[in-house]
Formats: C-alpha cells, sequence, structure tokens
C-alpha cells in the first residue's frame, strides 16, 4: 500500500517538474503551427471572399462565399476556359515525368551497380553533378535547344526537362537502395541461366520496390510543382498546364484574385495528399543514407 | 537542383569511395553481359547528352562574348541584383540551416504530438512554390493583405507597405525562402541525428554533457559534416532561385528586388535579350563553379550519401 502511494507520488513529483518544459515545448508548438499554415490560411481566406476585385482587408472568413470554387467548377471566367483540360495535363505532365524517371533511372542504377562497367563511377559523378546545379540557370538554352528538337510548344519538351533533373537524383538513391539487396542473388540467377533482363525484372524491380515508389513520388512532386519550364516551353494554350494558368491570373490586371486562389488551392491539393499518403516513402528516402551512417 | 525536394544525409566517416562502392566480383563478366549493360544505360545516357550536356555546352556558348559582360556590368542595376543573390544566399542560406538544425533538436522527441506536428511542419515543402509564394505576395502586396489586416485589427494603425521598400521586400523574400525550405532541412538534420547511436549519448552523459554541453560539443561536431555539405548544396541552390523572388516580390520596387534568375529572365523573354539574359546567369559562375567542386570533394572524401 505504501509502495503504491511512494510510486504515485514519484510519478507526480516527475511530472510536475516537467511540466514547465511540456507547456514551453507545447507553446513553441502552437507558434511553429501559426508560423508553418499562416500563408495556407491566407490562400483560403482570400479563395473563400466573394469580393473579386479588392481585399476587404478581413482577417477571418467573415462572409464564406464558394462562389470562386462554383466558378472554377463550371469554368465561368474566360481566363478558366478548358480549366479541366489543362488540369488533366498537368496530370500527364507529372505521371510522364514519374514513369519515365523510374523507368530510365532503375534502369541506370542496375547497371552501374550491378553489373561490371568500367566508367560507371564518372556516370555517377555526372549524375550528382547534374543533380547539384541550378535548373533555372539553364531555362534559357533549353528553350533554344526545344527549337532544334522541334518540341517546342508540345508536353513533351517539359517532360524531357523534368526527366532530365530527376532522373540523376533517382539513380542516387536508388544506387544507394541497391546496395542493401545482396549480389548474390543476382549470380545465382545468373548461374540458372538468367540474362541480366531477367534479373532487372524479376528480382531487382520487386526487392526495390519501396525505393522505386519514393523515386517516384519525387519525379512527380517535382514535375508538379515546377514553373519555369512549363511556363517558357508550353505557348499555346492547348498544351497549358494550371501552373501557366495561375501566372496569367497573376500577370492580368482584371483577373479575379479568389478565382486565382480557387485554383491555387485545387493545384496544390494533389500534392498535399500526396505528400500525407505516401509521406513514409518520401521520408525513408531521406533515412536511406542514415541507414548506412 | 534548385526547386527540386533534395536529399542529404551524411555521417562522418572518412572512407575513400573506391573500396566501398566497388561491389565483389565472383563471375567474370562475359561479352553479353556488357552489352546489355550498355544498353541499359543509354536511355539515360540519352537524357543525359539531349537535354543536359546539350543546354549547357549551348548556354557557355551563348555566354562567351566578352561584349555581353561589358553591357551587363554597365546596366546600373547590375550591382543591385548581385547584392540581392548574395543576400538571399547568405542571410537565407545560414538562417535556414541554424535554425532548422536547432528545430532537428525540437522534433527528435517522442509522442504523436510531435509525430503529428512534423506532419503539418513539413507542408510548406509539399506545397507548390509557385502557389505558396503567390499567397505570400498576396499577404503582403497591398494595405488590405492579411499581414496589415492584422496589425490593424491589433493596433488600429496601419501597417508598412512591404513590398514598397527595397529592404523590406527583400526581407519578405528572404523570410518566405526560409519559411519554404526551413521544414525541409530540418528532415535532413532528424535524418542525421538518427544516425547516431544511442552510446554516443550515453557515453556523453556519463561524462557529465548533458543538454546545451551535449548540444555543442558531441552532438554538433558529428553533424558538422552534415551541416557543411548540406550548406554548400543549398547555397548553389539560392545563387539559381527563380521562384521566391519572381513570385513573392516580382521584383517590386522596379526591379530593385530581382535577383540573377529573375533579372535573366526579364532580359531573355520580357525584353527581348536572351544573350544578355543568359550571361546574366552565366556570371554567376565564379562563385558556382568552386562551390560545386568544393562540395563534390567534399561528398567524396567524407562518404556522405546523397
Amino acid at each position: 500500500m505504501s509502495t503504491a502511494l511512494t510510486a504515485r507520488r514519484v510519478r507526480h513529483l516527475r511530472f510536475s517538474r516537467m511540466l514547465p518544459g511540456k507547456i514551453a515545448a507545447a507553446l513553441f508548438g502552437i507558434l511553429l503551427l501559426i508560423w508553418t499554415l499562416l500563408p495556407v490560411y491566407n490562400m483560403v481566406l482570400v479563395a473563400l471572399d466573394e469580393e473579386a476585385d479588392e481585399f476587404t482587408g478581413a482577417i477571418w472568413p467573415g462572409d464564406p462565399n464558394l462562389d470562386s470554387f462554383a466558378s472554377l467548377w463550371n469554368e465561368d471566367n474566360f481566363l478558366l476556359e478548358h480549366f479541366w483540360h489543362r488540369f488533366g495535363n498537368s496530370i500527364e505532365l507529372g505521371l510522364a515525368t514519374m514513369l519515365l524517371t523510374v523507368a530510365i533511372g532503375s534502369l541506370a542504377s542496375f547497371a552501374l551497380g550491378r553489373m561490371r562497367l568500367r566508367g560507371s563511377r564518372i556516370i555517377g559523378d555526372l549524375a550528382l553533378i547534374t543533380y547539384v546545379l541550378p535548373t533555372a540557370f539553364l531555362a534559357i538554352p533549353f528553350v533554344h535547344i526545344m527549337h532544334v528538337y522541334g518540341l517546342i510548344d508540345s508536353l513533351w519538351s517539359v517532360i524531357a526537362s523534368q526527366v532530365a533533373f530527376a532522373t540523376p537524383y533517382a539513380i542516387l538513391i536508388l544506387h544507394q537502395y541497391g546496395k542493401l539487396i545482396p549480389l548474390e542473388l543476382d549470380e545465382s540467377a545468373k548461374v540458372d541461366g538468367a540474362t541480366p533482363w531477367q534479373v532487372y525484372r524479376r528480382i531487382y524491380l520487386p526487392l526495390m520496390a519501396p525505393a522505386l515508389v519514393a523515386v517516384g513520388v519525387y519525379a512527380l512532386l517535382l514535375a508538379w510543382n515546377e514553373y519555369l519550364y512549363q511556363y517558357l516551353l508550353v505557348l499555346s494554350m492547348d498544351s497549358a498546364t494550371v501552373a501557366v494558368v495561375i501566372n496569367q491570373f497573376f500577370n492580368s490586371d482584371e483577373a479575379p484574385w479568389n478565382y486565382m486562389m480557387a485554383i491555387a488551392i485545387v493545384y496544390s491539393l494533389p500534392p498535399i495528399a500526396i505528400y500525407f499518403a505516401l509521406r513514409r516513402f518520401m521520408v525513408a528516402g531521406l533515412a536511406l543514407g542514415g541507414v548506412k551512417g | 537542383m534548385s526547386g527540386t525536394t533534395p536529399q542529404v544525409v551524411g555521417f562522418q566517416r572518412p572512407v575513400t569511395a573506391r573500396a566501398s562502392d566497388r561491389p565483389p566480383w565472383r563471375f567474370r563478366l562475359q561479352g553479353s553481359d556488357t552489352t546489355w549493360a550498355i544498353a541499359f544505360l543509354i536511355p539515360y545516357v540519352g537524357v543525359f547528352l539531349a537535354f543536359v550536356v546539350y543546354p549547357i555546352t549551348f548556354g557557355l556558348w551563348m555566354g562567351s562574348d566578352p561584349v555581353l559582360y561589358s553591357t551587363l556590368f554597365s546596366d546600373p542595376l547590375y550591382p543591385t541584383i548581385v547584392v540581392n543573390t548574395l543576400l538571399l544566399a547568405a542571410i537565407g542560406v545560414n538562417v535556414t540551416m541554424f535554425l532548422a538544425f536547432l528545430l532537428s533538436a525540437y522534433f527528435i522527441q517522442r509522442g504523436w504530438w510531435i509525430r503529428t506536428l512534423l506532419a503539418i511542419y513539413l507542408v510548406p515543402w509539399a506545397l507548390p512554390a509557385l502557389t505558396a509564394f503567390l499567397s505570400i505576395h498576396y499577404m503582403t502586396v497591398t494595405e488590405y493583405g492579411f499581414l496589415d489586416s492584422l496589425w490593424r485589427a491589433v493596433t488600429g494603425e496601419d501597417g508598412p507597405l512591404f513590398l514598397v521598400d527595397r529592404w523590406l521586400a527583400m526581407t519578405v523574400n528572404i523570410v518566405s525562402y526560409v519559411w519554404k525550405w526551413m521544414p525541409f532541412w530540418t528532415l535532413i538534420f532528424i535524418a542525421g541525428r538518427m544516425s547516431i547511436p544511442q552510446d554516443v549519448y550515453e557515453a556523453a552523459e556519463i561524462d557529465g554533457a548533458t543538454g546545451w554541453r551535449r548540444l555543442v560539443h558531441v552532438t554538433f561536431p558529428l553533424l558538422a559534416n552534415v551541416y557543411l555539405v548540406s550548406t554548400l548544396l543549398f547555397t548553389i541552390w539560392t545563387i539559381g532561385d527563380f521562384n521566391t523572388v519572381y513570385f513573392v516580390s516580382y521584383g517590386a520596387p522596379a526591379r530593385l528586388t530581382d535577383v540573377l534568375a529573375t533579372y535573366g529572365f526579364h532580359q531573355a523573354f520580357d525584353f527581348g535579350y536572351p544573350n544578355l539574359g543568359n550571361a546574366a546567369m552565366m556570371s554567376a559562375l565564379p562563385i558556382l563553379i568552386p562551390a560545386v567542386l568544393l562540395l563534390m570533394r567534399r561528398i567524396r572524401t567524407t562518404g556522405v550519401q546523397l
């Protein structure tokens, strides 16, 4: 009986000593939440505003009005024509980038990591250098070479650029993860007469699945969140993506701001949804190096 | 590359890359296997040559005319642009890294609410820069933006007009940049911290290093390499950053807050001087090339995995 009382008292003491620290941590957490979500809150605030031309200076959604979203759905405004077609273009861009990056990246990292090839280190270094470069500096030459290739104004030019930028990183991550898969598996398959393609398809790919998801998500988000190359390489409104549309709103003098924020919210939903659903894979990609340490 | 979601983790380990990277071979590579290896590499090499080497080479060729640079340097706006870029890099990068390092200590605590907070804290990383920065733009652009409205609600007076003064606008740009990237680098440091084995901390505790002393004398030295590599990488990306300034301040007022990437963009696509725009971006090479070389050497010698 006295032991139980003592145990409870000890827990009480420990709790009350930790309490100021816990309160401070909780307060800090709330501040961090506000800091993180303030721009998101502003997006929602402006989107729910019924005034299209001016700000009301409100800090709460006083008269929440879903008109902007309804107009978006119905493609009411002249700038919103074919909005959903362009949303489809954005999706096409993201998916094509994702699939191509995963395919090309996995083939390359399989060859570099599991097949003896001279010069594999050079290719790995070149991939690393590509990854390190700032992409905006390549935008101007890129427009020119897309003219040369005849791809200008096609979604494929943007896909090409995003695949070129995403694949090096994919190779680096897949290479790290591939080290965890023992080479004995490859060798025993070869003894059984498997060709490298069969080893790739039946042993490598299935075992690499988590890393492939991480890389795929990375490429998808890269393409979706990118703006400059979409704006520069796609000239006609037929192949335009939502990012381009948002920018048109931004540059237009008459564009209703609440519509623009409604589009911004709709455009932000897929990456946020993917992030929340698959963040374990995304974070696991980061921890790969940590595991090795 | 800037605008991407980079991932850098490392743990101080002086290892020569050669020994650890070559897999042990027990079977001689058959001739046909070489063909297969080459076939597997062709897609990537093709993409690399067509969409990386060609634009880089062409960009260097475009920027090889010295007349461009004399034109560039005689533009009275150019020194301002360079200062803005350097400020974004010097202040933005270091503030982000330092805060990310400290916050990684906060987030390494256990508890479901910490994990939930971390999930929400990472939202700026997942959001498209376009939409997030546009929102910040509208928070600060007129006296009816959210920040000024909040100020008015609390104090009854008009707040500052953020995007009308160059230094205020630059501050908004830098704060936005920190807002967007701090979560990502926090995650990198968290991963780095998790790779430190518990026994190191236990040994330190026995020796009496706890709390602040542990942070300074135990944790930081172990994470120093991650910190350095991350800072170098982030600096390189910051020098080429386009989205932040383009969407948050749009160069306001009167292009005085432009950085190299946005200045080059306007020259090339708004004023019709692509060579000049390209030269503006190439003018960062004297800083970029040494930084890239230093980073590659650092990664090579310390075995940091990217």
